[in-house]
């Protein structure tokens, strides 16, 4: 049996915080790091005799969210009562969606969406005493901020396969999110949340295993590696003749380690039951209209558009389109004119992007179209590859710049033609005379010193091509 | 037939602790009831569905505008007992 | 003194109006009254009249009672549970606010069952309340203390809520009158909940007038709770004398006489009788489900109570028994903090929802609740109003049911169809046997108080009840 290789397969939970003004069910603003119980009100304290009205921008949200997915949106939709005791959960329950929830089935990329619904987020527990964490600490502290906050919760069918498309998944649909605008998206603020449902299985099998929930992993980089560790478990586990339990973990990043999170005692009975203080949603034409009429254009319609219509390569379409903020700048340089084509644009903005240690390249001070003037110097053949680099870095430097001004005082134009490069040929083939002949045996390999002699005395600015070209002339080889 | 270890069953679901003299008397009392509620088990209700609201209502969704918030001090007011600013509870996990 | 005493709230209301009654005496005449009750009907009285009355509004600062479980911002709103003792809201129920608004001014709050779960108001933390008509005997509930206060004269009017019986029967067996409102014309904000889905606030008071009169400036819709649309049409005040072309229909299932005292069921043909005298068509109905009603309503009342009662977990405000972990901190709050019939109805509560038992339970009381709604609008198509006793029994003896739950919830046996399928009712005190008040409930379609108050009042004028017993029988 030890030689069975499995293959995992994962599916998604994710809980968005959606970025509506006032929380779920009250008038409360939302918190964005205020004192703690400053942004709480009778309702959503859950004192006795209050009531939930649901927020209109909500459902519009989860509209948005649902059309963007392709899903089945409910005529009427139902809230319901989650019931359990936490001191999280100032009622005892958490209206959440259960049998009708707002959207089902629909998909985004490879993976198929299973529902979302709308809920509301639980209010924060901080641990206090002894050590300050869970176990073994005597008391915690809670603060409502928070809670009421309106989330959608965004179940996956089980169709990722690695740690590493389950997280490349999720920067599309956090994307999905920003672009329809109804979320920050910000992992490690806690507007979006990522649960994460795995299972083993022998490679080729239909079946699937028993699966385990990994809870509220924070970032990217936690998410794979949290879901390779529990795969890595649970193969352990399988390996070892013994089953895999269905339970929900916690994986810590600091130590790798998974760690149960019920305890034996909690057998969960939710209790699900129509809550009766919200009739039913009913979801207008109206309604429906204003979701449609707000909706963007989507990171695979752009991607589609970037490879189709601008013939970018695959590559760059994906990058540009799933990191919107690359895509947004990309389509701004583009459309400051130019002439500029639009691959060496994308290479450049991946150079930029690159200098900007892989974040927003906006942040370098570089504009869009100062950008698209520096390819436009590159195409034109003003400027060689390797000086544009160079002024990129100036340009970086200082944030921003005019690239054509720098190539000015800082000497980098391209240098070119046999009345400029020749004597400069000579002096390096002069210099270097084992090398010219070997040259002139026809031994072309060590051509190279002579270019980077050249390139040395250019800075860079000579064209390797046209090097190699005025060395063969000038050692009587033919073309 | 409801029993005493269904009733300690939904007790602990409750969060209510009841002696053991407690328990014996709600299983006697609950299962008088219950079986008065069974009635309900005789009809024939094939196509009826249920009804969660009576009066057949829409909802009337609520503008997503900011209204006022407590302050801190009401919002604590009634605490049993706070720390910084929060309600302070004994730990979920402890014990 | 006794002259304004004798005064409904509308008389008062127009007696300061005309400037023949000055609203502080009025106040400090009843403020005297319910401090000095007897009768455990109050569980908090104003230490004094407010600094002005708004006699330029449609009340005129004639003083209110409000049941224990209006939230009232600053004054014990307590739901007549001990894990709320003390505690002080910083918000108004939105039915008080409009009574207020209205020129109403806030007398008291009035005892009750915990959480409004209970016949007989022996089930308040804060001690049973007595029956002014006979102090050996229950003033009925939940809203007993509403309904005693009215009955002795320490308040002129009162609010009170109905899940399945909790205005009407305690105004029955009182001798006063209650109504019950359709579901959803009343704001619940504010509203400490029982049953989300059939808590209905509604007066109690002295006359069908006076209940017209409150009933009209509670009834409204609010922003803050979503199933309350408020009442299509203005509440006129009644003066109905006649009741001709009325049809009245008499639900067979209902008057079968089963458990009906033989005094209860000779004063509700004399009203029958009258009601014919008057001009109105007296028929048998059909309500086959009715009789499966209570059996219903005690799956869906419980269940949401079990969710309802969940908030009270000793963290935020209320009771709380301190312990060194959280599970022991819920389990014994909960356990010193509810009484014994609150704790019953959450365990058959948190039983029905439970996995494995929603569908037979919960599931099947909703539909059959469906069929209770069907079959009671098929009536009304055919006939304007169903009457029935209010209760069974007139007001028993305090303790002679509590140690039978089941019986205790047969007296809700008239009321709870009209609750589940959210219809409003009416009980008018129409006689009495052995010397104590029997009630007369009269229940229309969805949204017919305007004519269901008429046939009360014209039934009223007829029947010419005289209150003043108890209210004689009181006096301190």
């Amino acid at each position: 049996m030890s030689d069975v290789r499995y293959e995992p397969v994962i599916g998604l939970e994710i809980h968005v915080q959606l970025s509506t003004r006032t929380k779920m069910f009250c008038a409360c603003p939302l918190s964005f790091g205020e004192p703690p119980n400053t942004r709480t009100c009778p309702v959503c304290l859950g004192l006795p005799g209050t009531l939930p009205v649901a927020n209109a921008e909500a459902i519009h949200h989860g509209l948005m969210i649902g059309l963007a997915l392709g899903s089945q949106l409910a005529a009427r939709s139902i809230f319901h009562r989650k019931n359990y005791f936490y001191p999280d959960l100032p009622k005892g329950y958490q209206i959440s969606q259960y049998d009708e929830p707002l959207c089902s089935g629909g998909r985004l990329g490879e993976v198929r969406i299973h529902r979302v619904h709308l809920e509301e987020d639980a209010a924060k527990l901080t641990h206090v005493g002894a050590s300050g964490r869970i176990h073994g600490s005597d008391a915690s502290i809670v603060d409502f901020n928070r809670g009421g906050t309106p989330l959608a919760e965004i179940v996956t069918e089980p169709d990722l396969r690695s740690p590493e498309q389950a997280s490349e998944w999720l920067r599309l649909l956090r994307t999905t999110l920003r672009r329809l605008g109804v979320s920050d998206v910000n992992m490690e603020e806690g507007s979006l949340r990522c649960d994460a449902n795995i299972s083993i299985r022998p490679t080729g099998s239909d079946e699937l295993g028993t699966k385990t929930e990994l809870k509220n992993m924070n970032s990217f980089r936690f998410i794979e590696r949290g879901i390779r560790a529990e795969i890595a478990r649970q193969e352990q586990l399988l390996r070892a003749g013994e089953p895999v339990v269905q339970e929900t973990l916690h994986f810590d990043p600091r130590t790798e380690a998974i760690t149960s999170l019920r305890s034996k005692e909690e057998a969960h009975d939710y209790r699900y039951f129509p809550e009766p203080d919200l009739p039913p949603v009913t979801i207008t034409e109206a309604m429906l209209e204003r979701a449609r009429a707000g909706l963007p254009e989507l990171p695979l319609e752009r991607e589609q558009r970037l490879a189709s219509e601008l013939g970018l390569n695959a590559e760059s379409a994906r990058l540009l389109s799933w990191r919107s903020e690359l895509g947004d700048y990309f389509e701004a340089a583009l459309a400051a004119g130019g002439g500029v084509e639009s691959q060496p644009l994308a290479n450049w903005l991946g150079e930029l992007t690159t200098r900007a240690g892989g974040e927003d390249p906006a942040a370098t001070g570089v504009e869009p179209a100062q950008l698209a003037a520096l390819a436009a110097l590159v195409s034109s053949g003003a400027v060689t590859q390797g000086a544009a680099r160079q002024v990129l870095d100036r340009m970086v430097a200082a944030g921003g710049g005019d690239p054509a001004a720098i190539v000015e005082a800082e000497g980098l134009g391209a240098v070119g033609g046999a009345d400029e490069l020749a004597p400069i040929v000579r002096a390096a083939l002069e210099a270097n005379p084992d090398v010219a002949e070997k040259l002139r045996d026809g031994d072309m390999k060590p051509i190279g010193v002579i270019i980077g002699h050249v390139m040395r005395e250019t800075r860079g600015r000579a064209d390797g091509k046209e090097v190699t070209a005025i060395v063969r002339a000038e050692l009587g080889l033919g073309g | 037939m409801i029993d005493r270890d269904d009733v300690l069953h939904v007790a602990r679901l409750a969060r209510l602790r009841l002696s053991d003299a407690e328990a014996d008397r709600m299983t006697g009392e609950l299962a008088k009831i219950l079986e008065h509620v069974e009635r309900i088990g005789e009809l024939d209700l094939d196509g009826v569905p249920p009804t969660a609201h009576v009066v057949a209502v829409e909802h009337e969704l609520r503008p997503d505008v900011p209204g006022p918030c407590l302050s801190r001090e009401a919002a604590l007011a009634q605490a049993p007992a706070t720390q910084d600013g929060g309600f302070l509870v004994p730990s979920p996990q402890a014990g | 003194m006794t002259a304004i005493l004798d005064l409904t709230a509308a008389q008062a209301a127009a007696a300061i109006e005309r400037g023949d009654l000055d609203p502080g005496e009025l106040f400090g005449i009843y403020r005297e009254r319910a401090a000095a009750d007897e009768l455990g009907a109050w569980t908090w009285v104003a230490d004094a009249a407010p600094v002005a009355f708004d006699v330029g509004a449609p009340l005129r600062g004639v003083p209110l009672a409000v049941k224990d479980l209006f939230c009232t911002e600053g004054v014990p709103s307590q739901a007549g549970s001990r894990i709320l003792e003390g505690y002080r809201p910083p918000y108004t129920a939105t039915c008080v606010e409009r009574l207020q608004t209205a020129g109403a001014t806030l007398l008291g709050k009035t005892n009750q069952d915990e959480f409004a779960m209970g016949s007989s108001n022996e089930n308040s933390g804060f001690g049973p309340v007595l029956n002014p008509w006979d102090r050996s005997r229950v003033p009925g509930g939940s809203s007993g203390g509403s309904a005693a206060a009215v009955a002795a004269g320490s308040a002129p009017w009162a609010l009170g809520t109905d899940t399945g019986g909790s205005i009407r029967q305690p105004a029955a067996l009182c001798g006063i009158v209650g109504l019950k409102p359709t579901y959803g014309t009343v704001s619940r904000f504010g509203m400490i909940a029982f049953a989300c889905s059939l808590d209905q606030a509604g007066p109690l008071t002295r006359d069908v007038t006076d209940a017209a009169l409150l009933y009209r400036h509670m009834a409204g819709a609010d922003a803050r709770d979503a199933t309350a649309v408020g009442h299509p049409d203005e509440i006129g005040l009644p003066s109905a004398e006649r009741l001709d072309g009325v049809r009245l229909g008499v639900p067979v299932e209902l008057a079968g006489g089963e458990g009906i005292e033989p005094g209860v069921l000779a004063a509700f043909e004399r009203s029958l009788a009258l009601a014919r005298e008057l001009g109105a068509t007296v028929e048998e109905v059909s309500l086959p489900t009715a009789d499966r009603a209570l059996s219903a309503y005690y799956v869906i009342a419980p269940a949401e109570c079990s969710s309802n009662l969940a908030r009270f977990d000793g963290v935020r405000y209320g009771l709380r028994v301190e312990a060194d972990d959280l599970l022991t901190m819920y389990t014994e709050t909960r356990h010193d903090g509810f009484g014994d019939e609150v704790k019953r109805r959450i365990l058959i509560g948190t039983y029905a929802l439970s996995s494995g038992y929603y569908d037979a339970y919960y599931g099947r009381a909703q539909r059959v609740r469906t069929l209770i709604a069907r079959e009671l609008a098929a009536v009304f198509e055919r006939v304007d109003a169903i009457v029935t006793p209010t209760s069974p029994g007139v007001a028993f003896e305090l303790g002679s049911k509590s140690a039978d739950p089941l019986a205790m919830y047969l007296n809700d046996f008239f009321t709870v169809p009209m609750s589940l399928a959210g219809v409003p009712a009416i009980s008018i005190p129409c006689g009495l046997a052995d010397g104590l008040p029997v009630g007369l409930q009269v229940a229309g379609a969805a949204f017919s108080e305007n004519r269901l108050l008429d046939i009360a009042y014209a039934l009223e004028q007829g029947l010419g009840f005289d209150g003043s017993p108890a209210r004689g029988g009181a006096t301190p």
